[in-house]
């Protein structure tokens, strides 16, 4: 009897507890005004040099666009096998490495040259750096395909426990292997670029370019907004020509483009600034290949055979193989896709920032991770929104906050998007397993 | 006698004696060079390490990358304590002990006070804990310091200094494990509240976090000791075989009656079902973070263990890639399972370190790294439970719940009467 | 299977016990050399050992120190804190050494000679530069640790002093490895000296090691646009640099320190500028010519200055184990702080510091060839 009256106490207790929204409004307050403070900081530093500004938002661009390339691989694989791949930043590593020897021992950048001499040295010097590129991303895609055969498939039915470490595994695999003194070693190299490098200032943007890119990509906007109402109306073939790979094209590539060039040419313009803003042309060429890359990917994935069965593998495997999809193969592209991908980053990346090393994947490798996640794991727009982001964030705190503090800053963006929103920007809700 | 030695505590205690006077009599005897002590030590220092990521992992089921952390919170925070106080400046050690005193007072009440209130949001719990931390060591440093260091120091003093330098030590120690509790329990709050793989995820920014700032201590943090990125040198070395074995046995024998208590089963639920357990009345959430901050304990400890025995620290040992080894060692040993952590820990580091170091011939030493991958993955392919499974010794292993006939628990007595109510 | 486990591992720890407890007998003098062969500046290691090795075999050739054979113990330590660390504790725990020659990188220097000095091991660094590396916390000098090179404080002041009257310059740049001792305390000096001589530095930055992206700071460079960028990191760190500033359009000049002497350097990004170093192979001096000979004949290249002073540091410590008559660290060490020894950068003699009194030079980078261009003396 005294049992039930010690219970009908804490009862009672629990029904006199007050409501606790006040104690939630007022943090929620707090942090507000934390996020603020943050902002204000960082918006005094930026208005006091608005080029400077400018100038560390192209830079942020350059770095957001080669995590891109690396957070769509990410997101993919983590879509349709729900396995953190830890050895994609190291496939990115030998993509850098790969590129590295082909240009430095076989001279593949300058095939063109050698085979046709009197070639446009322009033309020529594009033929050659997309075949570098296109030798690592095959490289890289048939790394991927190896690993996931050998190491991940087997283990496919096992607890995700086992995989994870598999990956990681893999991981300390190329590292190591790659340090190997008759591999890659583990000195820093510097990279040879596959082209030359010249700056692009306010004077050498011509005023044609910059009317084509926003041409490019303002025609692309107009047609899809026409295409967006019709489809709203319920015309079918409108709801089909929305996701046209062109229109995306066009804004990406034009918009991505236009706002960097214009940035260069509008600022010194418009605001009173002895900063020379500054874009070299490796910066251009890694926006335009990394848009080029994306839209083909989204064209895969949309449209394609692979692409369609990739999607439903990743909804619903065991009934996407009722359905006649043979799973082990689309999960083996799924690899090559992200592994081609990361290829090409690290092509780019090299080119960018010139120095390679054994470990260089690691890092790169990890924020392009955490881009993934903030975007929302398993989605591609989420993954190119989040690398942008991770890439801007990184930059604007080394310039205007602290630049040994960048990764902590990066990643302490990570926990917070976590705890506002697990899920990502893009992610959906995880629904609710019972 | 046959008797006895069937009594599994007393098996274990005779065994865990003879190994300590057995190591004890290797190292007076100087069989044992302070190369070998050392990776015994380190061996011990990595296995807590990993038992504390056992207990979050393999007993309650959270996915954590987050261990070496809080080893480098526990390495930095008691090497600090030590390296002022042998430079005649006790401020890092009252600073400390008395802080954690005053922040776990202050959490405790705050604690109680949201306690009063529904529906109070995991980010405000956050909010109003780390207020309360911030706060209690804020008071330490503007008042308790300045007011009572110097006495400290002086009764300190007074002992003997055998005494005094064992004493620092152990407060050292404690303080170290201290402090990474505490800051388990802050970042614990709100993110073991996230699903397994993005607490794993959060863990791991965590690491990195705590590395940046590591490399920062003397130019953004004010510590200019620590000497950031360049090594804290200068750190007394103190610790010795005894403070190893008892730092080690401390945290077997917590975690083994931890497992085993009725919280224990609340843990292991979690990680079986964490709906089912609730649903049971079990909550959840408190069973993590008892975990979470345990194990992060745990790791404070070993982290003083280390500091001292070592006598310099640097950023780099606390890095993204050793934050895999304990990771790796729970998993060969077997998730779950506590002997198969221990004995994987010590021979982790002394195969890597010790023999592979010594005996490979020159130039193959980084073919470790390239081999252990390789062995990891045929691991995983042929045992992926791990080398003991969930295998324990007779000493660790739980007992079979006994058949209890006994009077009905309170709860199930409410349900009844309820029922006759609605009757 | 749990049962056969056990009695692996049991076995495996009765012959590890047996490895760790046989010793062996020391009869040959044995010298360690930490450098760093693999890593960040691998150059700068393999320069050292093989300087090191070449005093070794000529001692050897002539019939050893105080009669013994030297035999060499050469450990990798990275040019990194820790891994040197482990390596010195290595090296006299387990080899029983008690003459360290090494490391290259005050940054790992510093650690080493903590050990050294506990240990009562002689250490001579060859090429830290950093005043840590021999003296302590309290500003007096590790008994048992030198040095064969000048010190920072010298290095900085002569950049400093050549960018203000040679150059002309008026304001500086310096960008700053925070974690790594050397980059640090030369950065630190060249910035007393610099403005000391009423000059400006207007941009200050750090970063950190293993960094690729320095953009955001060079645009802060960029912004300032100084007259002198200073960069006094290793080799691999200042291409990268270098490179991404011309490709920002920085036009300031690029001074450095001895951290560049690499055949690694990337002369077409860092063409025109000047860095200060211990020797150059041009000089005339005939002991110097002799070494470069005997140098090129056993390995095939031009001897860059981590070569020539990892063998004035050998033939540094053999002396003294020879004038002390004994193998005793102290004793040899007592000898060091009394003798004169000549050497190829030389006569040396250690101040109440365990710096030699040195002589530096200045050497101009163009994009084929590094060539002498001054000479600055204390």
């Amino acid at each position: 009897m005294s049992v039930t009256v010690e219970a009908r106490r804490i009862e009672q207790r629990m029904l006199q507890r007050r409501n606790g929204v006040v104690l939630n409004r007022i943090s929620q307050v707090v942090f507000a005004l934390a996020g603020i403070l943050v902002l204000y900081v960082v918006g005094r530093a930026a208005a006091a040099n608005l080029g400077v500004f400018f100038q560390q938002v192209l830079n942020g661009f350059q770095l957001g666009f080669i995590y891109a390339l690396i957070a769509l691989g990410y997101t993919m694989v983590y879509g349709i096998v729900k396995l953190i791949n830890f050895a994609h930043g190291d496939v990115f590593m030998v993509g850098a490495f790969v590129s590295f020897f082909t240009i430095s021992l076989l001279n593949l950048h300058q095939w063109p040259l050698a085979v046709w001499p009197g070639m446009n040295p322009t033309a020529a010097m594009v033929i050659g750096t997309v075949t570098v590129i296109l030798a690592s991303m095959l490289t890289c895609a048939l790394l991927a395909v190896t690993m996931e055969r050998f190491a991940y498939r087997p283990l496919r039915a096992m607890p995700r426990i086992a995989a994870l470490i598999t990956a990681i595994g893999v991981s300390f695999f190329l590292e190591y292997f790659g340090g190997l003194p008759f591999v890659f070693t583990n000195n820093y190299i510097t990279y040879p670029r596959p082209f030359e490098v010249f700056v692009l200032n306010a004077d050498m943007v011509p005023p044609l370019w910059l009317g084509i890119l926003w041409g490019m990509c303002g025609i692309a906007a107009i047609v899809y907004g026409i295409l967006k109402v019709l489809g709203n109306r319920g015309n079918a073939r409108a709801q089909a020509w929305q996701r046209n790979p062109f229109l995306q094209f066009g804004m990406l590539f034009g918009g991505f483009l236009g706002v960097a060039l214009t940035i260069i040419w509008l600022t010194p313009r418009l605001v009173r600034t002895h900063f020379d803003l500054t874009a070299s042309n490796a910066m251009l060429i890694i926006m335009g290949i990394s848009v080029i890359l994306l839209v083909i990917l989204q064209y895969i994935v949309r449209y394609t055979r692979i692409g369609k069965a990739m999607r439903a593998s990743a909804y619903d495997k065991p009934t996407s193989r009722l359905m006649g999809i043979n799973v082990d193969m689309v999960i083996a592209a799924t690899f090559a896709l992200a592994g081609s991908l990361a290829g090409a980053g690290g092509v780019l990346y090299a080119t960018a920032y010139n120095r390679i090393h054994h470990l260089m994947g690691i890092i790169p490798g990890l924020k392009s991770f955490v881009a993934a996640v903030i975007g929302g794991i398993g989605s591609i727009p989420g993954a190119f929104v989040g690398a942008l982001t991770i890439g801007l964030v990184e930059v604007l705190s080394a310039g205007f906050i602290s630049s040994p503090m960048r990764d902590a800053v990066a990643f302490s963006l990570l926990i917070i998007v976590l705890l506002i929103r697990p899920q990502g920007i893009f992610g959906e809700a995880p629904g609710e397993k019972v | 006698m046959r008797q006895l030695l069937r009594n599994t505590n007393f098996t274990f205690i005779l065994g865990a004696v003879l190994v300590f006077i057995v190591v004890q009599a290797l190292i007076s005897l100087g069989v044992l060079n302070a190369y070998w002590q050392g990776i015994i030590f380190w061996g011990a220092a990595i296995t807590m390490v990993s038992l504390g990521l056992n207990l979050i992992y393999g007993f309650n089921g959270q996915f954590s990358l987050g261990q070496f952390g809080f080893y480098a919170i526990g390495a930095y925070a008691s090497a600090d304590i030590t390296y002022r106080w042998v430079r005649n400046d006790p401020s890092a050690l009252v600073v400390v002990i008395f802080g954690s005193i005053l922040a776990l007072a202050l959490m405790f009440g705050v604690s109680a006070f949201l306690r009063r209130f529904y529906g109070v949001a995991t980010l405000t719990k956050f909010l109003f804990n780390f207020l309360a931390a911030v706060l209690g060591f804020f008071l330490a440093v503007r008042f308790v310091n300045p007011a009572i260091g110097k006495v400290i120091y002086a009764a300190l003093n007074a002992l003997p200094s055998g005494i005094s330098q064992q004493l620092i030590f152990f407060l050292a120690l404690v303080g170290g494990a201290t402090l990474a509790g505490i800051v388990s329990y802050l970042f614990g709050i709100p993110v073991l509240e996230l699903g397994s793989d993005y607490f794993g995820i959060a863990t791991l920014g965590f690491t990195i976090i705590v590395k940046v700032l590591l490399d920062n201590t003397d130019t953004i943090l004010p510590f200019p000791e620590m000497k950031g990125a360049r090594g804290m040198v200068g750190i007394p070395k103190w610790t010795t075989w005894p403070w190893v074995f008892i730092c080690f046995m401390a945290v077997v024998l917590v975690m083994r009656n931890l497992i085993h208590s009725s919280t224990g089963r609340a843990i292991l639920s979690v990680r079986e079902d964490e709906r089912a357990a609730e649903l049971v009345g079990i909550d959840t959430a408190s069973q993590k973070i008892l975990a979470f901050v345990v194990g992060s304990v745990f790791a404070g400890l070993a982290g003083g263990i280390r500091a001292h025995d070592l006598a310099f620290l640097h950023p780099t040992t606390f890095g993204f890639l050793p934050s895999f080894n304990p990771l790796i060692i729970i998993v060969f040993g077997g998730l779950g399972s506590m002997t198969g952590t221990i004995i994987t820990g010590f021979f982790w580091i002394f195969l890597l370190e010790g023999l592979l170091r010594l005996y490979l011939p020159e130039g193959f030493e980084t073919w470790r790294f390239v081999v252990y991958p390789l062995v990891l993955l045929l691991m995983m392919l042929l045992r992926p439970q791990g080398l003991m499974g969930r295998y324990e010794i007779a000493f660790l292993r739980r007992p079979l719940p006994p058949l209890r006939v006994k009077e009905a628990s309170p709860v199930q007595e409410v349900i009844p009467q309820a029922g006759e109510v609605t009757a | 299977m749990a049962k056969r486990s056990f009695a692996i591992l049991a076995v495996l720890v009765v012959l590890a016990t047996m490895v760790a407890a046989c010793k062996p007998a020391p009869k040959a003098l044995k010298v360690a050399i930490l450098a760093p062969l693999s890593g960040d500046v691998a150059t700068f290691g393999a320069s050292t050992r093989d300087g090191a090795l070449l005093a070794i075999e000529e001692w050897n050739a002539k019939g050893g120190v105080l009669g013994r054979q030297i035999e060499a113990v050469v450990e990798d330590s990275q040019c990194e804190a820790e891994p040197a660390a482990s390596a010195a504790n290595k090296v006299i725990n387990q080899d029983q050494v008690k003459f360290i020659i090494g490391e290259v990188c005050s940054k790992a220097s510093i650690p080493v000679s903590e050990i050294a000095t506990a240990n009562k091991v002689v250490q001579i660094s060859p090429t830290s530069t950093n005043p840590k590396v021999t003296i302590d916390e309290a500003g007096n000098a590790k008994p048992t640790v030198f040095r064969a090179c000048f010190i920072d404080p010298f290095q900085g002041t002569v950049a400093a002093t050549f960018a203000l009257n040679k150059l002309g310059a008026k304001t500086a740049a310096v960008l700053l490895d925070q974690g790594n001792d050397y980059v640090r305390g030369l950065a630190e000096f060249f910035r007393d000296a610099f403005e000391a001589g009423g000059g400006k530095v207007v941009v200050w930055e750090t970063y950190t090691a293993g960094d690729t992206d320095f953009t955001a700071i060079l645009t802060k460079v960029k912004d300032a646009n100084p007259d002198i960028l200073y960069l006094p990191d290793y080799y691999s760190t200042v291409n990268v640099i270098a490179a991404q500033a011309n490709q920002m359009g920085i036009k300031a000049i690029k001074l450095g320190g001895d951290g560049w002497d690499s055949p690694k350097l990337d002369q077409a990004a860092l063409a025109g500028g000047f860095f200060t170093n211990h020797y150059s192979s041009e000089d005339t001096r005939p002991v110097v010519q002799d070494f470069v000979k005997r140098y090129q004949a056993k390995y095939g290249s031009v001897p860059d200055a981590l070569a020539a002073l990892a063998y004035d540091a050998a033939n540094i410590l053999f002396m003294a184990i020879q004038q002390a008559g004994t193998d005793d660290p102290v004793k040899v060490a007592q000898a060091m702080e009394k003798g004169t020894f000549s050497v190829v950068s030389g006569d040396i003699t250690f101040d109440n510091q365990h710096n030699p009194k040195k002589c530096a030079v200045l050497l101009e980078v163009s994009p084929d060839k590094v060539s002498y261009k001054d000479t600055v003396c204390p």
